[in-house]
């Protein structure tokens, strides 16, 4: 979707505000809330394309105000009503309230240094060979669809050059809706800053996206 | 937003649905674990090894996983080499997508819209804002992590670091200097 968070090449934001020894947690929620965010997840009821398009589908004006653990926040109460582990009276009330759906399963403290080790590998092996090849020149689609996308706004329907051919991964478009993961092959695709930005372009910079093979077509 | 945050944990805990001592385990780890310090032993390391540094170029995440670096957001890795000619800068416009196995949990600027909508058109300006002056006609090559592939730059040695052990090169080795939006320290 052309949501608030597609920002690549927007402008007014300001300036990039570097912190000097920033500290992982700038306060006591944030580490409830990043903790929350993950122990939820591992309950296996959406996977990390739904819980992105949820962060993505907030309001603009409310996106936009928050910060990135107030993003993750919201989208999780999305997510955890949508799936109906929690519901608007538990919310009202601040307290379990309704029954809860069952989860696949609850991480419990012990088992989280494994999980967390192991992380959620998405790369899927791929039986038909590699449509695009390094060095070949492609042109990326230009759609719009309403669900979930990874490839922003600024790089569709531009002409790039086939940097690197990936594995097979899983497909955002369509896991994220639970329409199945339908793997993909990724490819890494570079552009010209005056393809992508056009007059006036800085003529050393070059940009690469990585992208899903039905993103691209032959140019 | 703390009462928010809170009244979630309690409903989840209350319903059976998380165990609130696996979420300090979770922020202990990111907190005193897992963070730019590993990053900055496979650069170490990379500078100092040249048969490492063709594997981190070939495999990264295998290179990275066999110094003990590996989960959540750094299944799929690649490293990309700063070089005289091209620099490389990270960015992930779409979301915060970023290397958690070796650089621990994203600065708050980096998930931040300002360097989400500028790294990709203007990334020499946003360098400066970070004290970071390129030569015009030095490259820079933007890698915007739109999939589950995770870049590590890889910052160009200093001079003078000859010799160096591994340990005193991690030294040198700065998170911004791994995400592109620095260099790595002087050796002093």
């Amino acid at each position: 979707m052309n949501g608030p968070h597609d920002l690549g090449g927007q402008m007014g934001f300001g300036p990039v505000a570097p912190e000097k020894d920033e500290p992982y947690f700038h306060a006591a929620w944030e580490k409830r809330a990043l903790g929350v965010t993950l122990t939820a997840g591992a309950m296996g009821a959406w996977n990390i394309d739904e819980s992105r398009h949820a962060r993505e589908c907030l309001h603009p004006a409310d996106y936009y105000a928050s910060s990135y653990y107030e993003i993750w926040i919201k989208a999780l109460e999305t997510l955890l009503k949508r799936h109906n582990f929690v519901t608007a009276n538990d919310l009202a009330a601040g307290d379990a309230v309704d029954l809860a759906a069952t989860p696949k399963r609850v991480l419990k403290a012990e088992n989280v240094p494994a999980v967390l080790a192991k992380g959620g590998p998405c790369d899927r092996p791929m039986d038909e060979p590699a449509v695009f090849a390094v060095g070949q020149r492609v042109r990326t689609k230009n759609f719009h669809p309403i669900g979930h996308t990874r490839l922003p706004r600024y790089a569709r329907g531009k002409e790039g050059v086939i940097d690197a051919v990936r594995d097979g991964f899983v497909f955002p478009d369509s896991n994220a809706p639970g329409q199945g993961e339908n793997p993909q092959r990724v490819y890494t695709v570079v552009f010209t800053a005056a393809e992508l930005w056009g007059e006036g372009a800085d003529p050393a910079l070059t940009v690469s996206i990585d992208a899903w093979e039905s993103y691209l077509e032959p140019a | 937003m703390a009462a928010r945050v809170r009244a979630l944990e309690t409903i989840l805990t209350r319903k059976g649905l998380i165990d609130p001592a696996a979420i300090d385990v979770i922020v202990d780890t990111y907190e005193t674990k897992v963070g730019p310090r590993n990053g900055a032993r496979v650069v170490a390391k990379a500078w100092s090894d040249r048969e490492y540094a063709d594997w981190l170029k070939r495999d990264a995440t295998a290179a990275i996983a066999s110094l003990g670096y590996t989960g959540r957001q750094g299944e799929h890795m690649q490293a990309v080499f700063n070089t005289d000619e091209t620099h490389n800068l990270v960015v992930c416009t779409l979301c915060s997508c970023y290397p958690w196995s070796v650089l621990g949990l994203p600065p708050v600027w980096y998930k931040a819209p300002p360097y989400r909508s500028r790294a990709v058109i203007d990334p020499r300006g946003v360098l400066e804002e970070f004290g970071l002056s390129l030569p015009k006609d030095k490259n820079i090559r933007v890698w915007d992590s739109t999939a589950e592939l995770r870049y590590l730059v890889v910052p160009q040695r200093p001079s003078g670091s000859d010799g160096w052990s591994e340990d005193k090169l991690a030294d040198l080795v700065t998170r911004d200097s791994m995400i592109g939006t620095g260099l790595a320290r002087e050796a002093a």
